[in-house]
């Protein structure tokens, strides 16, 4: 599950800095989300995105209410709320 | 020289907005703070509309384009202030811009008294405060954080357009910012900036977006000492209510009675404010009046009563808001409907945790060819779909998932039945 959750949301990472011509820094666990070379709107796509792929949006269920700083928060923000 | 004149000022720079406006009210019979995205082919209209007759501004006259018969001051962040001589009883009027969506942009009259209307509440927020704002204080929210910076004897740290989300906080935390507010978007976007910490305020306040329980709950755990504070404000109603129990929504006794000089009340769905804080009127004759009979502003803000509590559930007809940027739905449907195979579509808000909302689109294709369509081509569809959006429209209007469904329920009028319509 959690393989599928990663690559599910490298892929979104991709494609949406692919539509929204955006240069996207070499993904990395510590890299920064701010500094990944999406803006605000492609992360609200990418959160979108990930919803209909996976079927659920960890921002709306989680009671920790911390925002993920790193990719690599990102990425274990969804694997929790996978499990 | 600007004494009595309607003047324009248009500038890159907020610090030089700033002075010129220091300088200015008081001596001018009007000003016109152009925000920092006016499109400069909207110049003329904006112009002929508020009789504009004299220009500040830090742009070459060249770059604005010929204004005959109009004065022009160039204008920098180094001009140094002059003794004026200011008539009291001939208050300048303030004419702002409204957050707009697309086309001509509409303004709006205010006076320094109406803009001012929120701030002499004393209490937390009165006195030297330092001051800070994600907002450009070219429009409305971040004039308001600008104007109780001033007259509070407080100070005022600027955001900037060309500075990284993290480095204006890193920044904002060197000169140990005091209070600061923002949208809901600008503050997910600090939270995941990694430099929510190099600030420490005692105050955070939320407007101009609808604030979700989440972002409130996660500022509290970011702050938790600072008060934590969503407010109602528009440039056309003013700022309306304050709401400082770190929940979302609205506690229901707020409505009915007058708090401070405003009254809120619900009516037709929406939000009504009256106060001697809202806009005077529109400027230009062919908008409707902006105030009704009563003197009540119709904010098209959707509320909804659950629980005690009144919540925000959208804009009236729809409008979508997205990070601050307002969406018709209209608009996208018609870019969407020009696709040959699309019969109908509905443009709709979905939550988003990140942009407070995001445009989604559901959309039915023309009978004939859906019938003979292998479901494996959607996708093609979509992408062909998407792409005639990106070439139409700004970013923000563009949906972030389009849906094919066999039908969309259709009003007895004949329209789309849009949800909050």
């Amino acid at each position: 599950m959690s393989v599928s959750v990663r690559s599910t949301i490298l892929s979104q990472f991709e494609q949406v800095a692919r539509e929204q011509n955006r240069k996207l820094a070499p993904l990395s666990d510590d890299l920064v989300l701010m500094d990944s070379g999406l803006d605000s709107l492609c992360f609200a796509i990418v959160v979108a995105r990930l919803e209909d792929a996976l079927g659920f949006d960890p921002f709306g269920a989680t009671e920790d209410a911390r925002f993920p700083v790193t990719l690599g928060d990102f990425i274990a923000f969804y694997e929790d709320a996978a499990k | 020289m600007l004494r009595g004149r309607s003047v324009l000022i248009l500038t890159r720079d907020q610090l030089t907005a700033a002075l010129a406006l220091i300088q200015i009210d008081g001596v001018a019979r009007r000003l016109i703070l152009c925000p920092p995205d006016l499109a400069i082919e909207h110049l003329p209209l904006v112009m002929a509309t508020a009789q504009v007759d004299a220009v500040v501004s830090d742009y070459a006259r060249a770059d604005i384009g010929a204004m005959d018969g109009t004065h022009f001051i160039t204008c920098s962040a180094r001009i140094t202030p002059t003794a004026a001589v200011r008539d009291e009883r001939a208050a300048s009027e303030w004419i702002l811009f409204t957050s707009g969506t697309s086309g001509p942009p509409k303004m709006v009259l205010h006076t320094l008294g109406s803009l001012a209307g929120a701030i002499h509440t004393g209490g937390r927020l009165a006195g030297a405060n330092i001051w800070s704002t994600f907002y450009d204080i070219r429009r409305y929210g971040g004039l308001q954080i600008f104007l109780r910076a001033l007259m509070g004897g407080g100070s005022l740290a600027l955001s900037s357009a060309a500075e990284s989300t993290a480095d204006f906080l890193i920044r904002a935390g060197s000169h140990a910012v005091t209070h600061m507010t923002g949208t809901p978007s600008h503050w997910r976007r600090a939270l995941m900036s990694g430099a929510a910490p190099r600030i420490l305020p005692q105050y955070v306040r939320l407007s101009g977006e609808i604030a979700d329980q989440a972002i409130l709950d996660s500022l509290r755990a970011e702050y938790p000492l600072a008060t934590i504070a969503h407010a109602f404000a528009s440039t056309e109603a003013g700022v309306g209510f304050e709401v400082e129990d770190g929940l979302a929504g609205i506690p229901a006794n707020y409505l009915g009675h007058s708090n401070h000089g405003v009254e809120l009340k619900v009516e037709d769905g929406s939000l009504r404010i009256r106060s001697p804080r809202t806009a005077r009127r529109y400027l230009g004759n062919e908008s409707a009046p902006l105030l009704d009979a009563e003197g009540f502003v119709d904010t098209g803000d959707i509320l909804e009563l659950h629980d005690g509590r009144y919540h925000f559930s959208g804009r009236r007809g729809g409008i979508i808001n997205v990070g601050g940027l307002k969406v018709h739905p209209e608009e996208v449907e018609a870019v969407i409907n020009r696709h040959p195979r699309v019969q109908m579509s509905l443009v709709r808000s979905r939550k988003n945790p990140v942009t407070g909302a995001i445009v989604v689109a559901e959309i039915v294709l023309k009978p004939e060819l859906a019938a003979a369509e292998p479901a494996g081509e959607n996708a093609a569809l979509k992408t062909e779909i998407l792409e005639n959006c990106h070439r139409a429209l700004a970013a923000h209007k563009v949906p972030a998932a389009i849906r094919i469904v066999p039908s969309l329920e259709v009003t007895p009028s004949g329209k789309v039945a849009r949800p909050n319509a």
